[in-house]
């Protein structure tokens, strides 16, 4: 309930569905006697002060009447709707009770049911059963019962394939019982939902046959057959038909927003995901120069939400030309959110600052608009992890290599594609002058991924960031796709950010490692130091719960007890500290990062005794 | 063999359309004939129109007969006005079919771009105020039944303003109230569906390198957007077709529209049996053609869709 009145539509679903219950409820009896009342001097009246809605041909009060008469519209909304209900469950819940190819056939026979106009229905049972409102209500019942059908059965489905249900199935329950105490109890909720939005559209639909005549007959009377009568005088009197007609509108709204509202305060599921959106760029503050020479060089880039989600805190990073750094770390470390960060992807609500973020010396937060979009759309390539999701179904893959070239480089059509065809071939992808004229779906997931690699070549790239680019391939496609990048770094020399959960890969590929914990740097170094230089207690956790060829195959695999911190809930000390062996009271206060040489850093309290112990002795 | 496939059903559904249509009049408890006729018609003339129709046949005789009679391209006669009803969906169908082409083509051109408007601008929930303001503006506008829209626009545009004719097929003008009256509902419905749509395509990962790629806002949506949603939303344009065709029929009454709907209302009022069998047997295979070409057209623009049919 408090979900439903969060939201206008709710309150005002509510609002119209609680006054036209009421009405129906209580008009008879209080409007009643005002709206059979004939007065042969009040015939044919237009609006006024006495009858705001005018008079009819026998001069009876049409406001009074319409009052009146939402009890007869209402109750036979719900009938209709009873019908449909009823007839639709059962044909719904049939195909799982019936044998197998009985059940196909009712299947059929609903979808083919389901296309067809409910109007149309009604006025096929509107000729066999005569005019009247028994031959409309029930074509409309009838009519509504194929979707109703259809609800049920896309429901039951999805219950019957539910383990409690195979379970029954296995302790040989008969079907008919496991129709009717599994599958009907765990639909009923979302049927009694669409329902609500039933009824309202039952209504409209009743409404609209007595408005053609062939609903109710007099001397009954419902909202449609008062519209009917008001019909022909629009052009004299327009209220006569106007009062009728608000109260269809309102009731047929007033179900509508309430089932909807209904339905979504049931699945109060978000709507889109934290993704990539075009803004996001850096603010700038006050930060240290950036390095010279490097491709990118950050200081201090923290990313927030504004519900206090902050999953990268003061993060640093240089990447020089030709270098590879590895960006590891479990995930919820905040390496994803990183390289949207720096690529400028980063969602709406989300907030970057950084001391200074710089590409190419360029100091992105200071460049126009124009100037970074063609800064970033050039020099920087981004691969994703899901070659399958990072290519546009619907274009051509040589379309979407060379559209880089026309928008950022100003190049004409054939010169593009030219320039498309070549880069796929640089990729080592076969043919690729056909290959370039495909759609995505015809490639191969590595190929995918290559062809993602090869967008990144179509400007000039200096910086290539790869999030996770071989997580969703196969062992082998990973090693091609892992040494294309190390050729296409090395050829373009341009630097690398390639973020991965597995240090192994990153070991293998990368010059340098940078580990992350919680949205933090944790511990930097250079690959060949891993093994033995690594000396954050994370970090040696990591390459412990590598498996390799001496690993004990009868022992469990190692891994680190307990959980990271999620973004949400980081605390002041070291983030690490209670998954650590080592931690003491003094990891209460959070470690800086400290630079032991050029190439390794650590944020350890106990790392750094250490250091000194290995350095004394 | 997708198309094969949804062939046959297509066959099979038409089957039962006219077996259905043939059976309508045999379901009339009493005697139709005389029902149409009224009470005080002589004997005579009943038995004589029975005879006419092979009311006496058995029943599979008269089946073939009726099958037969179709495929000549034959409808019967009119019981009211003796018209060959031939002659009546001939004369009608047409502006019926203008009606509902144009509305469907209006709803589309409007509300596609509406739904990516209003998906780009709501995206991870900004403008919250946007969103309420889209999803219960369309909400509403979904409920009301285009006969209501009708009549409010004759009210106001025809009737109080006069800008527009309130009623009949004449000139160019004609066709705005009655297009209006059609459209909004689709409009509304098609808009929702392109903006959840738009929502889902914005968060995918081509998009998110399209954006890496900083493609220009046009090229973005357009090229890169746009097809994507496409799918989805002809779906329920196909659907939308034939709840439109329904839903002409009504307007047509309410603009004296010369229609087969306002016709069909006509000869259900009047008990003419063989219009209203004939009228209900051309808008149900209208509606399973329009299904039948949009299904296969789904098939060719989004070969995905099918195997999810299969």
């Amino acid at each position: 309930m408090r979900h439903l009145l969060r939201t206008p539509s709710g309150v005002i679903g509510l609002a119209l569905v609680a006054v036209t219950l009421v009405i129906a409820a209580v008009g008879p009896a209080i409007w009643g006697q005002e709206a059979e009342t004939v007065n042969a001097a009040a015939a044919l009246q237009g609006s006024s002060a006495e009858h705001p809605l005018g008079t009819d041909h026998l001069g009876r009060d049409i406001l009074a009447r319409v009052l009146a008469g939402g009890q007869f519209t209402v109750a036979l909304a719900f009938l209709a709707t009873a019908i449909g209900a009823g007839l639709g469950t059962l044909l719904g819940v049939l195909p799982a009770v019936l044998p197998r190819r009985a059940g196909r056939l009712v299947t059929g026979a609903v979808n083919a049911l389901v296309a067809f106009p409910a109007l149309l229905l009604a006025m096929f049972t509107a000729v066999i059963s005569g005019l009247g409102a028994k031959g409309a209500v029930l074509g409309i019942g009838i009519a509504f019962a194929p979707s109703i059908a259809r609800l049920t059965q896309t429901l039951s489905a999805s219950v019957a394939s539910a383990d409690y249900v195979a379970a029954a199935r296995l302790l040989r329950v008969p079907r008919w019982r496991i129709a009717t105490r599994h599958v009907l109890p765990n639909i009923g909720e979302p049927i009694i939902l669409n329902l609500t939005a039933a009824l309202g559209s039952s209504l409209v639909a009743m409404s609209g046959m007595s408005f053609l005549g062939l609903g109710v007959q007099p001397p009954s009377y419902d909202w449609g057959r008062l519209l009917f009568d008001g019909f022909s005088r629009i052009y004299v009197d327009p209220m006569v038909a106007i009062g009728p007609a608000i109260a269809i509108v309102a009731a047929g709204i007033g179900f509508n927003l309430l089932g909807e509202a209904l339905a979504r305060s049931v699945a109060r599921a978000p709507v889109g995901g934290k993704q990539a959106v075009g803004k996001g760029a850096a603010m700038p503050s006050s930060g240290e120069e950036p390095v010279e020479g490097a491709v990118l060089s950050v200081k201090d880039l923290t990313v927030t939400f504004p519900d206090g989600v902050t999953p990268v805190r003061g993060l640093s990073l240089t990447i020089m030309p030709g270098e590879i750094v590895g960006l590891v770390g479990e995930s919820g470390s905040g390496k994803s959110m990183t390289a949207n960060a720096v690529g400028g992807l980063v969602a709406y609500p989300g907030v970057v600052t950084a001391g200074h973020m710089s590409l190419c010396g360029e100091e992105l937060s200071t460049l126009s608009e124009a100037k970074r979009r063609k800064l970033l759309g050039t020099s920087m390539a981004m691969v994703f992890q899901d070659p399958m999701a990072s290519l546009n179904p619907a274009l051509k893959v040589g379309g979407q290599l060379a559209e880089v070239s026309l928008v950022h480089q100003g190049a004409k059509r054939p010169a593009a594609w030219a320039r498309a065809i070549d880069r796929l071939r640089q990729v080592h992808i076969p043919d690729p002058e056909k290959r370039a004229r495909q759609h995505p779906h015809e490639f191969s997931g590595g190929m995918r991924q290559r062809a993602v690699i090869a967008m990144g070549l179509m400007g000039t790239p200096r910086l290539l960031i790869a999030d996770e680019p071989t997580t969703a391939l196969d062992v082998t496609v990973q090693r091609q796709i892992l040494k294309l990048l190390r050729e296409v770094s090395a050829e373009a020399g341009a630097g690398a950010l390639f973020i991965s959960h597995d240090i192994a890969v990153v070991s293998e590929l990368c010059d340098r490692v940078v580990v992350m914990y919680a949205g933090r740097v944790v511990e930097e170094l250079p690959v060949a130091d891993l093994v033995d230089g690594a000396s954050h207690p994370y970090t040696k956790a990591l390459l412990a719960s590598l498996p390799d060829m001496e690993t004990d195959r009868d022992k469990p695999l190692a891994s680190i007890p307990g959980h990271q911190p999620s973004p949400a809930d980081v605390g002041e000390g070291c983030a690490f500290a209670s998954r650590c062996a080592l931690a003491t009271d003094r990891c209460v206060e959070r470690p800086p990062l400290t630079r032991y040489d050029a190439a390794h850093a650590v944020a350890c309290w106990h790392a750094e005794t250490r250091k000194a112990e290995v350095a004394i002795g | 063999m997708f198309a094969v496939r949804r062939l046959i059903r297509f066959l099979v559904s038409l089957a039962v359309l006219v077996v259905a249509s043939f059976a309508m009049i045999h379901l009339i408890p009493g005697d139709p004939i005389r029902a149409a006729l009224g009470m005080n018609a002589p004997p005579e003339l009943v038995a004589q129109r029975r005879a006419d129709l092979g009311l006496d046949d058995p029943i599979p005789t008269q089946l073939l007969a009726y099958i037969k009679q179709l495929l000549s391209g034959e409808f019967g006669t009119s019981f009211i006005s003796r018209e060959p009803v031939g002659q009546i969906i001939v004369d009608r169908l047409p502006n019926t079919l203008a009606l509902a082409a144009l509305a469907t083509v209006f709803a589309l051109l409007v509300a596609v771009p509406l739904g990516m408007w209003a998906g780009i601008r709501t995206e991870n929930g900004r403008n919250r105020g946007t969103e309420i303001g889209f999803t219960s503006t369309t909400g509403a506008a979904v409920a009301v039944p285009e006969f209501l829209y009708s009549i409010g626009l004759v009210v106001v545009f025809a009737v109080t303003l006069g800008w527009f004719p309130p009623a009949g097929r004449d000139g160019v003008i004609s066709y705005v109230l009655p297009i209006l009256s059609l459209a909004i509902g689709p409009i509304a419905m098609v808009a929702r569906v392109a903006r959840v749509e738009t929502l889902r395509e914005l968060s995918t990962d081509y998009i998110r390198l399209a954006r890496a790629k900083r493609l220009p806002a046009s090229r973005l949506y357009f090229r890169h957007l746009l097809p994507n949603t496409l799918t989805a939303t002809l779906t329920i344009g196909g659907l939308l077709l034939t709840g439109l065709i329904a839903g002409s029929l009504l307007v047509e009454y309410v603009f004296a529209w010369p229609g087969l709907g306002m016709r069909m209302v006509e000869s259900i009022t009047m008990k003419d049996y063989p219009v209203a069998q004939a009228i209900i047997l051309v808008y149900g295979g209208i509606v399973l053609v329009v299904n039948l070409v949009v299904d296969l057209l789904l098939a060719k623009l989004d070969p995905k869709s099918t195997i999810k049919e299969a």
